[in-house]
């Protein structure tokens, strides 16, 4: 057990100290040596995380499809392999062998680029999640608002894309997504901010520090009242945010085709496609970093119950796919301004009023 | 700092190889046929070249209404900005921290009050 | 030199291009979305310059306030502006000559105000030290007026651009 519980830093610690070793024999300037190490070290450290993520991506979409089979009454994929499981193999080489059809009419730079600028700010969260005991890559002082402005960059991608196609339907689902997306985004950072009140801190690695201990109590989620509507505003805003049903207007096939990504195809589809399964793996895992403790639980691994309170989270975000309904654009943008808005700005005046109780109880 | 930022700065690195490697690979992969109708601008029911001219413009003219909420965004980003550091300083700072904070939401509320009550909150 | 300062001067140096490309090509570009697009490019090198200074708070705020908010702003006002889109500007009309006069003794007094201003440089790095708390104190103490007048200043471009947005 306890080999699993410090498994991935005693890698780490090995390949340092084996890397070490390697250079002692080359009589480097001590300074020169440890920035080799150190830079080798950060180069494994960012790779494999950048290289875990299409694997995330692939076997989130399994999960889904599957879920929302069961949810349908319906099987799902059962064909390739047992469950279906090569199906995300299958889904892989399609997309690698897609032809790629930029229409003539498109702006040709914006239209490449837009996939590539929607991946880049996603990928970079995953540099400060605390993944388990020890694990954060980077802990930095600035962590909650190093994420709410990188995800915040994710506007971006989707505008070049509805933009650079040259097509009415592209054009319409950007110009919404993006109003959608800076619309949820509002209530998203306002529940965060009830978090940092009660944690007195931006670093995620002292937030989930700040959640051990009490059994579970002490997560931020059961810090009554606050802690839950805080929890659900975030929730809500972060499946609107990675447009997701019931939210899914900017690609509501039924009005206008596939919003941003209609003009695309094969792997730059393949891009978008993998940035909206790793986005909602990133709100999911930073729910859980803030709400539910992060990594901390008891028996399992650290790591371990990072993935699961992650993968619980995303279930249920499958689960509010498979049963809602989609909403007309003028709910959507009532209910972001006229409802979340305001419930988090009360709940900020609350905990605010409540912090000197929960500290009195020891609960911060 | 700099080993922290560091890696943040490897990291943005590999981030913005990471998405040209699957784009690269598979231009070796995929077939390449373009044709005329294939490169059309995609369009539900009819060819996009029958369309008369003004409505093959694509670039229209949007509404004022993204703008404006637009705007309501830049305005409540901004009081995140100040609210941030507000909730992390908080709980060393007595109950006027809290007091100053109601004063400064509330005119903001009055701003989003403002626009709920012209109906510029309804999406027509 | 120590690496570490090499790389800083790398990393500036990189940055610095980003910025002044992206400056350039907002100048220059004759269609009005690149060069929006652009000027997110220049904001980020600016972002990134902030953290060389170990600003890692405005830096933050520059991607968020900047890059995600008001170039948003500029796009969406691109979008509602009837027909600038169906046409590429020539970036330059007939007061050029004034604007690029103005621009050029504005960089001259700014090299100047660098080069004679007296810099207190500090012996010691700040690493170590949390600087959000102290400005989130000085927000409420120091600062409160300017603090509280900020709000009223957001209020009063609000209610500005819905008046005007409704005429």
């Amino acid at each position: 057990m306890d080999i699993l519980n410090n498994l991935f830093p005693n890698i780490y610690n090995a390949l340092n100290d084996f890397f070490h070793g390697l250079l002692r024999g080359a009589n480097l300037r001590p300074d020169a040596e440890s920035f080799i190490v150190s830079l080798i070290m950060g180069l494994i450290v960012v790779v494999f995380l950048v290289a875990i993520s299409p694997f995330l991506m692939l076997s989130l979409t399994w999960v889904e499809r599957k879920v929302v089979a069961r949810i349908q009454n319906r099987l799902g994929p059962n064909r390739v392999g047992p469950w279906g499981i090569f199906q995300i193999f299958a889904d892989m080489i399609k997309m690698l062998t897609k032809e790629d059809i930029v229409p003539a009419n498109a702006d040709r730079w914006v239209h490449f680029l837009a996939p590539v600028v929607t991946m880049i700010p996603i990928t970079l969260i995953l540099a400060v999640i605390p993944w388990g005991r020890g694990m954060a890559p980077a802990d930095l002082n600035i962590g909650v608002l190093y994420v709410i402005a990188l995800s915040s960059l994710g506007t971006v991608g989707i505008f070049m894309a509805g933009w650079g196609s040259n097509n009415k339907f592209a054009l319409i689902g950007g110009m919404r997504a993006v109003a959608q997306i800076i619309s949820y985004e509002v209530p998203q950072v306002l529940a965060i901010v009830a978090i940092v009140l009660l944690a007195g801190s931006l670093s995620l690695v002292d937030i989930v520090k700040l959640q051990g201990g009490w059994a579970g109590f002490r997560w931020f989620l059961f810090a009554i009242p606050v802690g839950p509507i805080a929890f659900v505003v975030y929730m809500i805003s972060a499946i609107a945010e990675v447009n997701r049903t019931p939210f899914d207007l900017p690609e509501g096939e039924s009005e206008i085709v596939a919003g941003h990504h209609t003009e695309y195809s094969g792997m730059k589809w393949g891009l978008f496609y993998m940035a909206e399964y790793l986005n909602l793996f990133v709100v999911c895992a930073i729910a859980a970093t803030l709400f539910l403790g992060g990594w901390q639980g008891p028996l399992l691994p650290p790591w371990i119950w990072f993935f699961v309170k992650t993968l619980l989270l995303i279930l249920i975000a499958m689960w509010v796919r498979g049963t809602f309904p989609r909403i007309r654009m003028d709910q959507l943008m009532k209910f972001a301004w006229q409802v979340l808005v305001p419930v988090a700005l009360v709940n900020i005046v609350l905990t605010g009023l409540a912090l000197p109780i929960f500290k009195a109880i020891g609960l911060i | 700092m700099l080993d922290r930022y560091g890696l943040i700065g490897l990291f943005a690195i590999v981030a913005i190889i990471f998405p040209l490697i699957p784009l690269l690979l598979a231009r070796f992969l995929r077939p390449r046929k373009p044709n005329r109708s294939k490169m059309e601008t995609y369009e539900c029911g009819l060819e996009f070249e029958d369309f008369p001219v003004e409505a093959q413009q694509v670039w229209v003219q949007f509404r004022i209404q993204y703008y404006i909420f637009a705007l309501m965004f830049v305005v409540f980003d901004i009081e995140v900005v100040f609210l941030y550091p507000w909730a992390v300083a908080y709980n060393s700072l007595g109950l006027y921290a809290l007091v100053e904070m109601i004063i400064f939401l509330v005119i903001l509320v009055m701003a989003l009050a403002y626009a709920w009550r012209k109906g510029q909150l309804e999406w027509v | 030199m120590s690496i570490d300062l090499v790389l800083t001067y790398v990393a500036f140096f990189v940055l610095a291009a980003i910025t002044i490309i992206g400056g350039l090509l907002v100048a220059f570009v004759r269609n009005i979305m690149h060069a929006a697009l652009a000027l997110m490019m220049a904001f980020m090198g600016v972002a990134g310059i902030y953290l060389l200074l170990e600003a890692e708070f405005i830096a933050a705020v520059q991607v968020l306030i900047y890059v995600g908010a008001i170039a948003v702003l500029i796009l969406f006002a691109i979008m509602l502006t009837r027909g600038l889109m169906t046409r590429t500007l020539p970036p330059e009309n007939n007061q050029w000559l004034a604007a690029g006069g103005l621009a050029l003794l504005l960089f001259v007094a700014l090299v100047y105000i660098a080069v004679t201003t007296h810099w207190p440089v500090g012996t010691q790095a700040l690493a170590g030290t949390d600087l959000i708390p102290k400005i989130g104190t000085e927000l409420v103490t120091t600062y409160v007026l300017p603090f509280e007048v900020a709000s009223i200043l957001l209020l009063t471009a609000l209610i500005g651009a819905i008046v005007i947005a409704r005429e």
